[in-house]
C-alpha cells in the first residue's frame, strides 16, 4: 500500500510540474494562437535562475520568486521582440520559437555550465513524514501544495476578476473583445508573461526535486507540456490541470510497474484522446 | 452628422471589396444598409470598426477621423458592434457577458444596463445561464445589449434577423427601434419588409458601391428600385 501511495504523491507532484509548465503554454496558444516552442527554455531558464540564486541567498522562497521574476523577464523579450512581430504567421512562429528554444539553452551554457549542475533541496524541506507507516517526502508534498495554491489562484484570476474575464473571452473571440474596447495586445503580453513565470517557477521547483539541472531539461519538460495541452485540450486550464496530474501518475506507475512502457504511454494515451475526443478533454477548439 | 464615410476603398487579401463607399448616418435615427450577399455590407460595417482596415478614404465619427483606429479605439470612442455571427462569448453567462461589457463600471452604464434588461427581461430571467445555451433569439439579445452597455451614441448591427425564427425577428425588430430613443443605429439587414418598418434612411449597396440611397418611405414606394436592386417583386 505505501508504494501505491508513494508512487501516486510522486506522480501528483510531477504532474503538478507539468502543469505550471502547460498551463502557460494552452493559455498562450488559446489567447494568442501562438505555439510556443520556446517556452521549455524559460522553464529550464527559472531552474538555473532558482538554484543560482538560492546558492546566493540561502532562501528558497526568494530563489523560487526570483525564477519568476527571470522568467517574466525573458518572457517579456521573447514576446516583443520574437512573437509580436510573427502574430498570425504559424510557421514564422514555430521557427522563431524553436530557434529562440536553442538560443535560451545555448545561454544557460554560456552563463552556467555545459555540465549538469546539482540542485539542492533546502534544509527546512528535506527528510519526510510518516503518516502511520506510510514515508512521504516532504518535498514532494510541498510541490504538490505549491501546484494547488497556483491552480487556486489562476481559477480566481480567471473567474473573478475583470482581467480574467478578459482573458477568457479572447480566448473564444478575439475580434469581439477588441470590439469592446479592449487593447488584446497588453492583454498578449500580460497572458505571455502569466506563463513566463510559471514556466519558470516550475522549473525552479523542479530543481530540488530532480536533484540535477541542465541545459536541455527545457525541451525535454516541454514536449510533456505539449502532449498534456493536447490531451487537456487547447486553451483549457482545467484540462491541463487534469491531463498533467493524468501524465504524472500514469508516468509514476507505469515507470514502476511496466519501465518499458513509460515513455510510451503518454504518446498513447495522447493518441487515445487524439481518437476518442480531438479537441482534447476539456478543448472546445480543434 | 453622426458618422461619414468618404470615398472609403477595403481589400480583403487580394480583393477589392469596398470601392468607394460614401455615406451618412444621421444622430437618432436607425440607418439600413440593404444589398445582395457579397454586396460589402458586412465589410462596411467592419471597415467602420477598423477590423477590415481601409485602404483609402476617410470615416468620420462625431466629426473626429477614425479611419485609421484600432479597433479597440474606435469600440472606446463609442461604436458598439453586433456581429454577422453575434460573437457570443458562448462559455460566459449572461452576467459575466454583459460585466465585461461595462468599460468603466460607471453610473451611466449601469443606468444602461438597467435600461436594457427592461428592454430584454429574457436576459434578468436567464442572467447566471451559460450564453451558448441561449436560444438564437436570446443570443441575438444579448449580442445587442452588450453592444449598447458598451457603447456610446452609434450601433452598427449586421444581419439581426439571420437564422432567426419569424416571429423573433418582429421581436428584435422592435426592440431595435425601441432602442431610437437612446442611441443611433446603422443595420444592415436583407429582410427589407421587416428593415423598412424601422428604419428611416436607407443606403443600397451592390458590388462594393453605393447604388442607391434616400428616405425610406421613397424606396417603400419605388417598386422598380426595389426590383432592380433587391430583387423584390
Amino acid at each position: 500500500m505505501d508504494v501505491i501511495i508513494n508512487l501516486l504523491v510522486n506522480g501528483l507532484a510531477t504532474g503538478m510540474l507539468i502543469f505550471l509548465l502547460a498551463a502557460g503554454l494552452t493559455l498562450i496558444f488559446g489567447l494568442m494562437s501562438v505555439l510556443n516552442f520556446a517556452h521549455g527554455g524559460l522553464f529550464a531558464w527559472g531552474a538555473f535562475g532558482g538554484v543560482w540564486i538560492f546558492g546566493l541567498t540561502g532562501s528558497f522562497l526568494l530563489s523560487m520568486a526570483g525564477a519568476i521574476v527571470i522568467g517574466m523577464l525573458i518572457g517579456l523579450i521573447l514576446e516583443r521582440f520574437l512573437i509580436r512581430p510573427v502574430y498570425g504567421d504559424h510557421i514564422q512562429q514555430l521557427l522563431v520559437t524553436l530557434g529562440g528554444m536553442l538560443v535560451l539553452s545555448e545561454l544557460l551554457k554560456v552563463f552556467w555550465s555545459p555540465n549538469p549542475i546539482p540542485a539542492a533541496v533546502p534544509s527546512y524541506l528535506q527528510g519526510s513524514f510518516d503518516f502511520g507507516g506510510i514515508i512521504l517526502i516532504k518535498y514532494r508534498l510541498f510541490v504538490i501544495l505549491v501546484g494547488v495554491l497556483i491552480y487556486i489562484a489562476l481559477h480566481l484570476l480567471l473567474t473573478k476578476t475583470r482581467l480574467g474575464l478578459i482573458v477568457r473571452a479572447g480566448v473564444i473571440d478575439k475580434e469581439m473583445v477588441q470590439a469592446l474596447g479592449i487593447n488584446i495586445k497588453q492583454v498578449f503580453t500580460f497572458v505571455f508573461l502569466l506563463g513566463a513565470g510559471m514556466a519558470a517557477l516550475g522549473g525552479s521547483l523542479l530543481a530540488p526535486y530532480s536533484g540535477v539541472i541542465f541545459a536541455e531539461m527545457g525541451m525535454q519538460y516541454a514536449i510533456l507540456a505539449f502532449i498534456v495541452v493536447i490531451i487537456g485540450g487547447m486553451g483549457s486550464v482545467p484540462g491541463s490541470a487534469v491531463a498533467a496530474l493524468l501524465v504524472g501518475v500514469l508516468g509514476s506507475f507505469m515507470a514502476y510497474f511496466v519501465p518499458e512502457l513509460s515513455l510510451a504511454v503518454n504518446m498513447l494515451l495522447m493518441l487515445f484522446v487524439l481518437l476518442v475526443k480531438p479537441s482534447g478533454l476539456f478543448g472546445a477548439k480543434g | 452628422m453622426l458618422l461619414q464615410l468618404d470615398q472609403v476603398e477595403t481589400y480583403l487579401d487580394q480583393f477589392h471589396i469596398l470601392q468607394g463607399v460614401s455615406m451618412e448616418v444621421k444622430k437618432g435615427s436607425i440607418t439600413v444598409l440593404f444589398g445582395r450577399n457579397g454586396a460589402g455590407k458586412t465589410t462596411t460595417l467592419r471597415s467602420i470598426m477598423g477590423l477590415s482596415p481601409i485602404r483609402h478614404g476617410n470615416i468620420r465619427y462625431q466629426g473626429e477621423e477614425i479611419g485609421q483606429l484600432p479597433t479597440y479605439m474606435v469600440a472606446r470612442k463609442g461604436i458598439g458592434y453586433v456581429p454577422e455571427n453575434q460573437g457570443i462569448f458562448t462559455d460566459f453567462t449572461v452576467e459575466e457577458t454583459l460585466r465585461l461589457a461595462m468599460q468603466k463600471g460607471s453610473d451611466e452604464e449601469k443606468e444602461k444596463m438597467a435600461w436594457m434588461l427592461d428592454l430584454f427581461p429574457d436576459l434578468k430571467l436567464y442572467w447566471k445561464k451559460q450564453s451558448g445555451h441561449l436560444s438564437g433569439g436570446q443570443k441575438q439579445m444579448l449580442a445587442i445589449a452588450r453592444a449598447y452597455v458598451n457603447s456610446n451614441g452609434l450601433l452598427l448591427i449586421d444581419e439581426p434577423s439571420k437564422g432567426l425564427a419569424p416571429i423573433m425577428v418582429e421581436k428584435v425588430m422592435m426592440h431595435i427601434e425601441q432602442m431610437k430613443q437612446k442611441t443611433t443605429v446603422l443595420l444592415v439587414e436583407q429582410n427589407f419588409f421587416m428593415a423598412s418598418r424601422i428604419g428611416e434612411h436607407f443606403y443600397i449597396m451592390d458590388e462594393g458601391k453605393i447604388v442607391h440611397s434616400g428616405q425610406m418611405h421613397e424606396l417603400t414606394d419605388d417598386e422598380e428600385a426595389k426590383q432592380k436592386y433587391l430583387g423584390i417583386a
